[in-house]
């Protein structure tokens, strides 16, 4: 019961910071202009990790992956409601080079992301995706939720609750 | 209470959906055979090839970039190998009432635009790719025909470049077949690629 109390007073407060969190707006005319960060492994491996007291939640998601689509506004969400208490959600995008300028871009546009939006283009899959997780075929949607002290890894599509229930998680 | 009832019940989900995930065949296992509808209208089964060594399986659909990505290696690996005793057989896995463009209607015009070689089958029951562990289109797994039954010699990727095939510099599902042919060990047994859910 106290736990539900403390999830209630929760809401209401990352309702309240909705206003504040304008930050995020300049991302997202960053990308606008044209400036998508597209990675290969190696560059993009600093996403993977962290020394401070951050929660970052990497979901690998595509354009053309309709799973992925679906799942994006609970990210999204959680990222808004979340910031307040040092979670952060890196959203890496695996379309096509070709399909940059065409359908990613225009998508971070159109659905207005807030999340930060990175580009991950490294053919060579089989040698990345096991330095992601062990656990991972390949298949997106996947999350990766981590701190500097714990990892998990997710190749699943998620709810909001379920997002939810992961992160609290990380917050004991 | 029922806060911790939903808890649960989220647990015992990741817990299936994570215990589905591993399952399936493993390198060695003797593959299932099935019989299923191909573009043609007839059915399939591996035990119709009474000439075969063994098997390219590739589950793969028509609304997967990756899968578009390799059809023309696809049908390359067919034109290669079928004459040596690997023919290739497609399957659909997706459910097509989740994924409208993997429809048999739609199968069989992807199959004739793109000329495949080679049967294009549904999955239609999606019995089948749960048994081989097929989490992802594309994903390949090649049989060896044997006493035992059709084992399990290679899972995973066509080769390690999904953009280009050119500049491709590991073809696995070709080193693996060619290993067979020559009665050696296949090196590189299990191969990872980014892919689609499998649509349920």
């Amino acid at each position: 019961m106290r736990k539900a109390l403390y999830l209630v007073i929760l809401l209401m407060f990352s309702c309240n910071n909705d206003n504040k969190v304008k930050g995020d707006e300049g991302l997202e005319k960053e990308i606008n202009a044209g400036e998508l960060k597209v990675y290969d492994f190696k560059g993009f491996e600093k996403y993977l990790s962290t020394t401070t007291d951050k929660i970052y939640v990497v979901n690998f998601w595509a354009t053309w992956c309709a799973p992925c689509v679906k799942e994006l506004p609970f990210l999204e969400e959680l990222n808004k409601n979340y910031a307040n208490q040092n979670v952060e959600v890196i959203l890496v995008s695996l379309d096509f080079p070709n399909a940059y300028e065409t359908k990613l871009k225009p998508f971070i546009k159109n659905k207005k992301l807030q999340s930060k939006v990175v580009a991950l283009n490294d053919t060579d899959s089989n040698t990345w995706i096991p330095k992601v997780s062990e656990d991972w075929s390949g298949a997106i949607p996947a999350t990766l939720i981590f701190n500097k002290e714990k990892r998990m890894f997710y190749e699943q599509s998620f709810t909001y609750a379920e997002l939810e229930n992961e992160i609290k998680q990380f917050l004991k | 209470m029922h806060k911790f009832k939903t808890f649960f019940s989220v647990i015992a989900i990741v817990i299936t959906s994570s215990i589905m995930a591993q399952s399936g065949y493993k390198v060695g296992d003797i593959a299932t055979d099935f019989k299923l509808e191909n573009v043609d209208g007839t059915m399939v089964s591996l035990s119709d090839y009474n000439q075969a060594k063994g098997y390219i399986v590739i589950f793969t659909c028509n609304t997967c970039p990756f899968s578009v990505a390799y059809e023309d290696r696809i049908v390359a690996l067919n034109n290669m190998f079928e004459a040596q005793g690997y023919p290739v057989i497609a399957i659909m896995p997706n459910n097509p009432t989740a994924s409208p463009g993997d429809s048999m209607e739609a199968m069989k015009a992807r199959s004739k635009a793109k000329g495949f070689t080679f049967p294009y089958v549904m999955d239609k029951n999606q019995e089948i790719y749960p048994k081989y562990g097929a989490s992802k289109t594309p994903h390949v797994y090649v049989l060896q025909k044997t006493k035992k039954g059709n084992q399990v010699k290679y899972i995973g990727a066509i080769d390690d470049n999904y953009q280009d095939a050119e500049a491709a510099n590991q073809k696995y599902v070709e080193d693996a077949v060619n290993a067979l042919l020559e009665g050696k060990p296949v090196l590189e047994t299990h191969t990872r690629a980014i892919g689609c859910t499998i649509k349920v």
